[in-house]
């Protein structure tokens, strides 16, 4: 755990770092809470309020959609999909690629230059026309969504995580570890994997942003979260076919997605310049 | 040269197939026929559509024919625009995809380059924290919500220019497509071109010719520019795959008559058949242009061969 308290003293050193991480916590705590207190749900529509500007009075702070549904209570509900679904693809993205690196990096050899010759491969692949074929050949389910998001974004993680492998594996405790016996399994999940926490989380503060960025891009052309839920993809869409009539429908949903992903960028590029001082894009 | 150009030719006919043979196996699995609906077809109707197109053989039989086909350039008929195969409907939509493309790469070279050399030269003063903050925004905020902001400034408040790309004959209809897709690659050109300008100005052979009297000018010019350029060339392959993608999301917002739009009315039609041949188009396009930015590559800098 040593590893991943130094990296959270030094970000807070980081004001960059710490502003964007506040942001983001403020953002998520008020997602949740929104709903708690606003007597609007997300979904309700009410036909004698359509198209209502944005107003400090009125109860429709965000305005309403052309339905008549209650615009902030829809941008929070996006929100949380949208964060929801990141956090969980790049957790299966995560799982993938620590697992593949750490394999790849410790085995090394032949073996290691086979598997990492499949993620150069793998890397040229235009992905995202794959997830909208399968999109359209399977229909639109939240859990396809998550699974094709995570099982795309492991590259990075599989990259990042086997260079570490391969600097810690020639440290003297593993070494130790292999001398008195330990399995090649128990060192890679009991001894490498832990030391591995700092990187991957600042990897995953880079790859979450790179999977809200993929689900709203389906959900934007229709393809990934269904009505009645919405995420901020969906959201932005709806403003698009809105946006002469209601431009609010359209900036406040694609301002709050812009906020998002700045603050996850600043967030996890500002991390890595803390653990990898000459990593560049 | 010739012998890494026909090794790395030979390399993507794999990568090809195996993409081609993914795309087809997941339209093939995918759950219902492409002409089940809720009107019940008489048997011997709905057998004769089958064998018209192929579907009453086996899988290996259909895959054998598809790659047959793909070969020829003949992807197969299209399940909903029934006059049209779907070689067809691409060919006449990709003009307009390319030359949106290739325009918003000029311009992100252009721009991205520009502002990355003038960042690096004037690094850490208030410009270089212009451009820097500027890429960031540019990387984080997607084609999917720039393009619709701009839309709604340019074209419905401001009205300078049209909102859609068929509302106007003139070259304006151009001007906000390209700048969308080209915003998200002029900001990783610039962050790429002020990292690698500022590696190369920290190198030895760059102080000795500081160390020699030359101005800062000169040594960009003769010296730092061209190996500084090495890493944005191996970006050209990422950024043809993003502009594709982009491209997409372009030309829904703006109406332009490409490639990206079929996709979008294939897949809201299910019309599996077109969304498998773009699908196939946009793989063999990214594998053929990575192909040309790796020869591009070794071309420029020989240690790449010899490896």
């Amino acid at each position: 755990m040593s590893a991943l308290s130094s990296l959270v003293r030094h970000a807070r050193s980081s004001r960059a770092v710490t502003v964007c991480a506040t942001m983001l916590l403020v953002i998520a705590m008020i997602s949740l809470i929104g709903p708690l207190i606003s007597n609007h749900s997300y979904f309700a529509a009410d036909f004698d309020n359509r198209m209502l500007a944005p107003t400090m009075t009125g109860g429709h702070f965000f305005g309403t959609d052309e339905l008549g549904r209650d615009l902030l209570a829809r941008t929070l509900s996006g929100i949380r999909v949208t964060l929801l679904v990141a956090v969980i693809a790049s957790l299966v993205s995560l799982g993938i690629g620590v697992l593949y690196g750490a394999v790849a990096g410790y085995i090394g050899g032949r073996v290691d230059g086979f598997m990492m010759r499949i993620v150069d491969g793998l890397y040229a692949l235009p992905f995202i026309f794959f997830v909208i074929l399968l999109m359209v050949a399977f229909g639109r389910s939240m859990l396809l969504i998550l699974i094709a998001i995570g099982a795309i974004n492991w590259l990075d993680m599989a990259r990042i995580v086997r260079g570490q492998t391969i600097s810690l594996k020639q440290r003297a405790f593993v070494d130790a570890a292999r001398l008195i016996g330990v399995s090649t399994r128990g060192i890679i999940f009991r001894h490498i994997t832990p030391n591995l926490l700092g990187v991957v989380v600042v990897y995953m503060t880079l790859a979450i942003p790179q999977a809200i960025l993929m689900e709203s891009f389906l959900s934007f052309l229709g393809l990934g979260i269904q009505a009645p839920q919405t995420s901020l993809g969906a959201l932005v869409s709806d403003g698009v076919s809105q946006m002469e009539q209601a431009s609010w429908l359209l900036v406040i949903p694609a301002v709050a997605l812009a906020v998002i992903l700045l603050c996850f960028n600043f967030l996890g590029d500002g991390l890595r310049d803390l653990v990898d001082p000459k990593g560049n894009t | 040269m010739l012998r890494y150009a026909f090794a790395r030719i030979l390399g993507a006919i794999p990568t090809l197939l195996l993409v081609i043979a993914i795309a087809f196996l997941m339209v093939h699995a995918a759950p219902g026929g492409p002409f089940d609906s809720e009107r019940v077809l008489p048997p011997d109707i709905k057998e004769n559509i089958e064998r018209a197109y192929h579907l009453d053989e086996t899988l290996p039989q259909q895959f054998y024919r598809y790659i047959k086909g793909v070969v020829r350039g003949d992807l197969g008929p299209s399940y909903r625009y029934r006059d049209f195969s779907v070689s067809e409907l691409i060919a006449g939509a990709i003009p307009v995809t390319m030359r949106i493309g290739a325009l918003a790469i000029l311009l992100a070279l252009i721009v991205g380059i520009s502002a990355g050399l003038i960042a690096a030269l004037r690094r850490n003063t208030v410009l270089d924290r212009l451009v820097t903050g500027i890429a960031m925004i540019g990387i984080s905020v997607p084609v999917f919500v720039f393009a619709p902001l701009m839309v709604l400034v340019f074209a419905v408040t401001l009205k300078w220019l049209p909102a859609s790309y068929t509302g106007s004959d003139g070259a304006d209809r151009l001007l906000l497509p390209v700048i969308a897709l080209a915003m998200p690659q002029i900001a990783f050109i610039a962050r790429l071109t002020r990292a690698s300008l500022i590696d190369v100005m920290n190198s030895d052979y760059v102080r000795t010719a500081k160390a020699q009297g030359l101005k800062t000018l000169s040594i960009v010019r003769y010296h730092a520019f061209r190996p500084a350029m090495l890493p944005l060339i191996s970006y050209l392959g990422p950024a043809f795959a993003a502009v594709l993608t982009g491209s997409v999301v372009v030309e829904h917002v703006f109406g332009v008559p490409g490639v990206g739009r079929f996709l979008i009315t294939a897949s809201a039609n299910r019309d599996y058949t077109l969304v498998l041949g773009i699908t196939v188009f946009y793989a063999a396009m990214v594998v053929f242009l990575n192909l040309v930015v790796d020869l591009l590559y070794a071309f420029v800098d020989p240690r790449v061969r010899t490896r």
